[in-house]
């Protein structure tokens, strides 16, 4: 047993470390505050190869493990988890997605443009009525032969609009329920297809998020991912590694909490003594320790079960379902330390606190990791 | 055209600095070692030399001296995109020392950066010395590089103001602030190529060292700053006339 990272390990998380101290704070408040999309630093982290780091160099990825994608995901999440989520989204989910399920062909056209970061994917797979719930599909995609009609409408859509690569889950065979489940892959540009307005959202503003409308969109069936009906597993087996990306992304939020809080508790003094040198303080920044080296030990275990080719699917549902949690406690604390400036903009973990919310609500609640983790316990 | 770049490997500059028991050494348990900030900045350029003229620079070579465990902060540059690497197995025990090992090495290059200081013992001596050992011209507090028709044009930085001189090659460039904007970050590729790119190691020579180190001091704490209203000019005149006992 080996808790040692790698020497390319560690340069990565250095670099990504390195991106987000020096680059992405200098304008994240801003960014928060105007729900700008993050362009220049998308094409920044293009350039330096984060936005396909897991993909094979054979796909013109970084070919790096998941671990190096964790330690990358928590210092860039530290800083600015809106930027997280666009690199994960396109990283765990649809270039993970195309490169494990795709065929050749399929690789060759849309996930070597993804992993050089020129193109931006997006994952479309919750509704209106269909969050958690994934298997009731309203989306359909009608087979016509040499190619499916497809009629719906996707919400909550990461990277809708800066994305020009949707993986889209739709339903082609109602009476098979969720085994008639397909997933197309399709281009952004293809008539028929419009967006809703940008979501102001309470956290995470500057990645951008979506509504998209399918209206008798023709997607080319050499375009459908793997067997017909195989929609609904990708989806699911897709997630579970999506799950690894978002579970560091909590991580970030929750371990940039606490190196604030840490700094102030340094430099802050009441009652003529340190905030550290309270008990109340250092207790509660005891607590946060053990909580992000727990939720930092999930996270690496799943990645490393899933470099392993083990399975690791509960143990991705616990890093996602813990680090979520604990992340929202630890910001909440971390404001708390920072007292009346804990909530101004100007000291972050207020920010920080607004984007742990949604850990617990995307790419699976909190609530729907416990189902996993409990099926699993009575299998 | 050929750039040798001399590396430190330094601690992290946010390490927190600690002796042995009779303050005659560094203590290095736990520090994090990292490129010399400025030796980083050196090899930054280096590289946008390369990339920009046209294939006029050849290769960019970087050297430490340095044991086994200093191999890491080699292959960061290599992964920055250093073609080659070189370490000279020895410890670095002070610049005298250093300077007369890397001359082993140093021959053949047409241009040779090392940073104006580095972040350990701020010795400010390596570039010189290394130039004096090896008859080669060098310039200091070099703070821009460009290649312009096989020459170099050296921007410097002098009291008040600065200098823009043309000097041929070979030459030993001390380079200080501003000759990159900031150290690059590697990229994915250059860190999984680090590992297939040359590093070579060299036996040292024997070479006496031109100094000794005595003992270390740490500064005194810093006392506590008093805060003064904008409108009470006279308490300061007071606390530095009676207090501080400066004036």
């Amino acid at each position: 047993m080996n808790f040692e990272f790698t020497e390319e390990q560690l340069m990565i998380q250095q670099a990504a470390r390195d991106y987000a101290q020096r680059e992405l704070i200098k304008d994240v408040i801003e960014r928060d505050y105007k729900a700008e999309y993050p362009a220049h630093h998308v094409k920044a982290l293009a350039e330096l190869g984060f936005m396909g780091m897991l993909v094979s160099p054979e796909y013109d990825g970084g070919g790096m493990d998941t671990v190096s994608y964790v330690l990358a995901m928590e210092e860039l999440s530290k800083v600015d988890s809106s930027l997280g989520v666009i690199v994960s989204v396109n990283n765990s989910l649809v270039c993970y997605g195309l490169e494990k399920f795709g065929s050749p062909s399929q690789k060759e056209k849309y996930l070597r443009p993804l992993a050089r970061g020129e193109k931006i994917g997006a994952f479309l797979l919750s509704e209106p009525e269909a969050g958690s719930d994934a298997t009731s599909q309203k989306t359909t995609a009608e087979d016509k032969g040499d190619y499916y009609l497809v009629n719906g409408t996707k919400n909550w859509i990461t990277n809708a609009h800066s994305g020009s690569t949707y993986l889209v889950i739709a339903q082609t065979h109602p009476q098979k329920k969720h085994h008639g489940i397909n997933a197309l892959i399709v281009d952004k540009n293809t008539p028929g297809i419009s967006l809703g307005p940008h979501e102001d959202k309470m956290g995470m503003r500057s990645s951008d998020t979506h509504s998209v409308m399918f209206t008798d969109v023709k997607v080319p069936k050499e375009n459908r991912i793997g067997e017909d009906g195989f929609g609904f597993k990708f989806a699911m087996q897709t997630l579970e590694a999506g799950r690894i990306g978002i579970a560091s992304q909590a991580l970030g939020i929750a371990s940039g909490a606490m190196e604030r809080s840490i700094a102030y508790a340094r430099e802050r003094k009441t009652f003529g003594k340190f905030l550290y040198e309270h008990q109340s303080v250092a207790f509660t920044l005891a607590e946060m320790a053990v909580k992000i080296e727990n939720a930092r030990n999930l996270c690496i275990k799943a990645a490393w079960l899933k470099d392993q080719g083990k399975p690791y699917g509960v143990a991705s549902a616990m890093a996602k379902q813990y680090a979520a949690d604990i992340a929202m406690q630890v910001t909440t604390d971390a404001v708390q330390i920072h007292g009346g400036y804990g909530y101004v903009k100007e000291y972050h973990v207020e920010r920080l606190m607004r984007e742990a919310k949604l850990t617990q609500i995307y790419e699976g609640t909190s609530e729907i990791q416990k189902i996993v983790i409990s099926r699993d316990l009575f299998r | 055209m050929k750039i040798l770049i001399l590396i430190g490997n330094v601690p992290d500059t946010t390490t927190k600095v600690k002796f042995n028991a009779d303050r005659t050494a560094f203590d290095a348990s736990g520090v994090q070692w990292i490129i010399n900030p400025w030796d980083e900045l050196a090899l930054t350029r280096a590289m946008e030399l390369k990339e920009t003229s046209g294939g006029a620079v050849e290769a960019v070579v970087v050297a430490n001296v340095g044991r086994a465990e200093t191999e890491a902060t080699l292959r960061k540059a290599l992964a920055i995109g250093a073609d080659k690497a070189i370490r000279i197995d020895a410890d670095p025990k002070e610049a005298g020392y250093v300077a007369s090992q890397l001359a082993t090495i140093a021959a053949g290059y047409d241009l040779i950066m090392a940073g104006i200081e580095a972040a350990d013992y701020n010795g400010n001596a390596v570039g010189g010395m290394l130039a004096e050992m090896l008859g080669m011209n060098s310039v200091s507090a070099v703070s821009g590089i460009q290649i312009e028709n096989g020459q170099l044009k050296i921007n410097r930085e002098i009291d008040g103001g600065s200098q823009v001189v043309g000097l041929p090659m070979p030459l030993v460039a001390i380079v200080q602030k501003g000759i990159a904007k900031e150290p690059r970050i590697p990229a994915m590729r250059g860190i999984m190529m680090a590992r297939s790119k040359p590093l070579e190691v060299v036996q040292p020579i024997d070479a006496a060292p031109m100094t000794n180190m005595v003992t270390f001091e740490m500064p005194p704490a810093k006392a506590a700053c008093k805060m003064i209203a904008e409108d009470q000019a006279k308490d300061l005149i007071h606390l530095l006339r009676d207090e501080a006992k400066v004036l």
